[in-house]
């Protein structure tokens, strides 16, 4: 967010994510919970809303979303189920069944990868809708010529996960997100996936002056299908605002419509979004009220989360945890080779570097790793020893991480066997040599002029040397 | 006097009689009478029959059908039948064949039962005369002329009428018992929860619950117990933790405390033949060694408004379904909202535009909680004053109906008058507690009177050792007609 767009104001930015679970079937029926079937072949009377038909509570799907709110620190409570009464087509039962002023998760919070943390007001389950495309009419419902409806969808289990409004940036929005998704990818709650809609992010966006603690009046904007839009859409949500603020107007409640190909929001008709939802409690389910032995079982079988694992490889590596390296290593899924050093008690700081710097990079073009941590350690201890130059051992690595193997053989293979200490001690003596005034105030103990004679080892040799059993036979000779 | 379904079954069973053969007796009184009493949406009597013949055979070849072996059995038109048309007496529903069974009907059916068709009601359930059909009313068999009660009126006829020998029906705020009543008639409301739901279709889901109606106790009670029980389907379903209904039949009245409630027996409106009914009721238990005095539940008089709020409201959320997309009746429309409303404006009737429209106001924002909110107060209100009454009696006692069957057209231009049939019985609902109607007797113009026993949760048992002998001490047997 350039800082010109918004002189003096702050932008404050409240996230809902629609997440879908990852049940075997769906939340009021034993239809299957799949992506991308043939459409409306994975219905029953139930999730058809069929006259007579009754919802049944996915016991599957209530210890997701447990996971989830534990993993958010969320205080697990008693819940209710009520009905979301709108009509729409893509809804069998022209309702939907939500949890309303009572949701099953409330009251936690998340940790950034920069250690800031934001608020969770609340996580609650709900039934997802059919999807519905609309043919003609712009790809809306007023206007098209004719619509489909899959209903494959409806009464797929949703846990919808709302912020508080802690945000300052897009940027920090778009972590937000981004931690949300390792978190829920960890739990084995969701599979994240963005592009398939199984994470759907809305965000509520206001701005206020600088330094003030009041809160604007916000616009809610749906329709941002990757975290990229979410950022645009904020950017251009809050300079829209700055703009509406600047010339004396005032920003007005309302819900607006990310436009990915114009790069605009628009406000959306109010016919579509003046809903009364006339919220009861839906009298087909009895209230939820999951035992203290279950939620602890629950909690108890969480994997460590990624909060935690950044916490660790920056303690094993004596870094921040707050550091770039740090997250980056766990976003990637790299903090198992940081640790594994750490317990071969090798080099975890320099293994940091590497796996922050080369591997990270090297994935982002491949996409793919299997690294062996036995092998990988074995390769930053020849780093560290000298056995291969801080060149050399980032030659092997990137071989070792595209193809696996041995690195001792790949730096044979490369020709990097360290050099024999005789070839060593030939090259050191040519450099003296070579440089007798240097020489002579270095062994008069101008110690500072050990790097000009690494350095001077290193270019005679074409960089094979290991400079640390260079420092040393330099270190012997002056002493001899 | 144990009644005509025990007779049949056990006939059945024993080859006595061919299941064929009781069908074709109840299907000739159909065929003579059915055209003027109007008891059913559709007669099934081709599957009928191939039904009864799959019994005798499975008789013949020695084994046995069940406890309601070769029992004709008539179906309230809002309990889905797998491959046969299922309206709610709705023009909404046209051509929609439901693909499932309700639970009850699969109960029904494994316990030997013959279904004869599916009964005529008020649409979706709401009314109390069953004028409220898109079908046309079905009429009383004691007098054609009279209403016989709703909205289960045509369950309620066709026992009376002896066109089945029980059926279902479902009882939202009394739709069971009053039409048990006008009929002359046995009418069971069971327990909240003790009757599955599943393909029952849906008025208000916190109130409906399906029941039987019989000619006598002891049959009501065998049929009850062949639907009752928990089914996973159902999430209001109760666990099987309970005696059988009728698990107390035959034990008298000798020591039971009952109490006749003050605020229903003496309420307005209530007429004065059904009152004297309701005190010699009172007296023929007190003979039978039932201690029997008058007992105050306070709150039963804001029954009949909180009812009226959230029936309604619930419904206005139920019947949203009913839009034209995927089922049923669908009118075009320029565009879609169009369409909902011309689909809805043609296919429901007023009585169920009115509630819908008084739910949907009743739940609107910033009316929610004078209205259903409140509603729900004295829902937790009754049920309090419920509790400290069975704290001192073991049932209670009450009118069902404040008169006997009233002429059609009657009360059809005002809502409010038909809405007052209900006073006595919706109380119950409210609760979630059983109750059944029993004939008791007739009124000044020799229709037949119900008498209402109450009880407290799942307490069945004694609900029907109390009808049971009330029925024996009933002046006259006011049942088939
Ligand atoms: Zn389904």
């Amino acid at each position: 967010m350039s800082d010109d767009t918004l002189s003096g104001w702050e932008v404050v930015v409240g996230l809902e994510v629609h997440c879908e679970l990852r049940t075997e079937t769906k939340l009021f029926c034993g239809c299957r919970n799949v992506f991308g079937d043939e459409p409306n072949t994975n219905v029953c009377p139930v999730c058809l809303g069929l006259p007579g038909s009754l919802p049944v509570l996915n016991k599957q799907a209530v210890e997701y979303a447990i996971r989830i709110g534990r993993a958010l620190h969320c205080r697990v409570q008693p819940s209710m189920f009520h009905r979301k009464n709108y009509f729409y087509p893509d809804m069998p039962k022209d309702f939907q069944i939500s949890q309303y002023d009572v949701p099953v998760n409330a009251d936690g919070w998340l940790e950034l990868p920069s250690g800031k943390r934001v608020g969770i007001v609340r996580a609650h389950m709900e039934e997802d809708t059919g999807k519905t495309t609309h043919v003609g009419g712009g790809g809306r419902i007023h206007g098209a010529a004719h619509s489909l409806v899959d209903y494959n969808r409806a009464g797929v289990p949703l846990v919808e996960i709302v912020s508080d409004p802690d945000m300052r940036s897009a940027d920090e929005a778009r972590d937000y997100v981004d931690e949300l998704r390792a978190i829920l990818v960890a739990t084995g709650a969701s599979d994240g996936k963005m592009e398939e809609g199984s994470l759907r992010v809305d965000c509520n966006v206001s701005i206020r002056p600088q330094g003030s603690t009041a809160l604007g009046t916000r616009c809610e904007i749906k329709n941002m299908n990757s975290l990229r839009s979410l950022g645009r859409a904020i950017v251009y949500e809050a300079s829209r605002q700055v703009e509406v603020l600047s010339s004396g107007g005032s920003v007005v409640q309302e819900t607006r419509h990310w436009d990915e190909a114009d790069g605009r929001t628009h406000a959306m008709r109010s016919k579509e979004e003046a809903f009364d939802y006339r919220y009861f409690p839906e009298p087909d389910l009895v209230s939820l009220a999951p035992s203290q032995e279950w939620v602890r079982a629950v909690e108890d079988a969480l994997p460590v989360l990624p909060a935690e694992r950044r916490r660790r490889v920056a303690e094993a590596a004596g870094v921040q945890a707050g550091s770039e390296p740090v997250a980056t290593v766990v976003r990637l899924g790299l903090d198992a080779l940081v640790m594994a050093t750490v317990a071969a008690k090798a080099d975890a700081a320099l293994a940091l570097r590497r796996l922050a710097n080369e591997v990270a990079g090297q994935l982002a073009e491949s996409g793919v790793h299997d690294i062996d941590p036995d092998a990988f350690v074995r390769l930053v201890r020849m780093e560290h020893d000298g056995e291969l130059t801080s060149a050399q051992a980032r030659t092997v690595l990137k071989d070792f991480v595209a193809d696996g193997g041995d690195p001792k053989a790949i730096a044979r293979q490369l020709g990097f066997e360290a050099m024999g200490s005789q070839e060593l001690a030939g090259a050191v003596e040519t450099v003296i040599s070579a440089n007798p005034k240097e020489w002579e105030r270095f062994s008069c103990g101008d110690d500072k002029l050990v790097g000009f004679f690494v350095g001077k080892v290193k270019a005679a040799t074409g960089g094979k040397a290991d400079l640390r059993a260079a420092t040393e036979m330099l270190r012997r000779r002056r002493g001899a | 006097m144990s009644g005509p379904v025990h007779a049949i079954a056990a006939d059945v069973r024993s080859g006595r009689r061919s299941a064929a053969e009781v069908l074709e007796e109840h299907l000739g009184r159909i065929a003579e009478r059915e055209g003027s009493v109007h008891a059913f949406n559709l007669v099934t009597a081709d599957a009928a029959r191939q039904r009864a013949e799959q019994l005798d055979r499975a008789v013949a070849a020695g084994g046995d059908p069940g406890p309601l072996a070769g029992v004709p059995v008539a179906l309230k038109d809002l309990i889905c039948t797998r491959g046969v048309p299922t309206t709610c007496s709705s023009r909404i529903l046209e051509g929609w064949v439901p693909p499932y069974d309700a639970t009850v009907v699969s109960r029904l059916a494994g316990a030997g039962a013959v279904f004869v068709g599916k009964a005529n009601m008020d649409e979706f359930a709401m009314g109390s005369s069953t004028e409220h059909s898109a079908f046309g009313p079905t009429r009383n068999p004691h007098d054609l002329a009279r209403v016989p009660g709703g909205s289960s009126g045509g369950s309620a006829a066709a026992v009376a009428a002896g066109f089945a020998a029980a059926s279902l029906g479902s009882d939202t705020g009394g739709s069971i018992r009053q039409p048990a009543a006008l009929c002359g008639v046995v009418g069971v409301k069971p327990t909240y929860g003790l009757v599955s739901r599943y393909g029952l279709v849906a008025f208000a889901s916190s109130l409906d619950q399906i029941g039987p109606f019989a000619t006598t106790v002891a049959d009501a009670a065998l049929v009850l117990d062949a639907i009752a029980g928990h089914d996973p389907r159902d999430s209001t379903s109760l666990p099987d933790e309970r005696a059988a209904a009728g698990s107390r039949l035959g034990r008298g009245a000798q020591g039971l405390r009952v109490g006749v409630i003050a605020e229903l027996a003496g309420a307005e409106g209530i007429s004065a033949d059904v009152a004297a009914r309701v005190n010699e009721a009172a007296e023929a238990l007190a003979a039978a060694g039932a201690k029997v005095e008058e007992v105050s539940v306070p709150s039963v008089v804001y029954g009949l408004s909180a009812y009226y709020m959230i029936a309604p409201a619930e419904a206005s959320s139920n019947l949203a379904r009913y839009d034209g997309v995927r089922y049923g009746l669908r009118k075009p429309g320029a565009d879609i909202t169009d369409m909902y409303v011309a689909t809805r404006s043609a296919g429901f009737g007023p009585e169920v535009k009115r509630r819908i429209m008084l739910g949907t106001y009743a739940l609107s924002a910033g009316y929610y909680d004078a209205y259903y909110g409140k509603a729900q107060k004295v829902r937790t209100l009754i049920i309090r004053d419920f509790e400290a009454a069975y704290r001192s009696y073991d049932v209670l006692l009450s009118p069902t109906s404040p008169t006997t069957a009233f002429e059609l057209g009657a009360k059809t231009s005002d809502p409010l008058t038909m809405y007052l049939n209900d006073v006595c019985t919706i109380p119950s609902n409210l609760a979630g507690h059983p109750a059944a109607s029993v004939p008791f007797g007739t009124g000044d113009d020799g229709l037949p009177v119900g008498v209402q026993v109450l009880a407290p949760a799942l307490g069945e048992p004694v609900m029907f050792q109390v009808a049971e002998v009330l029925e024996a001490a009933a002046p006259s047997s006011g049942g088939a007609a």
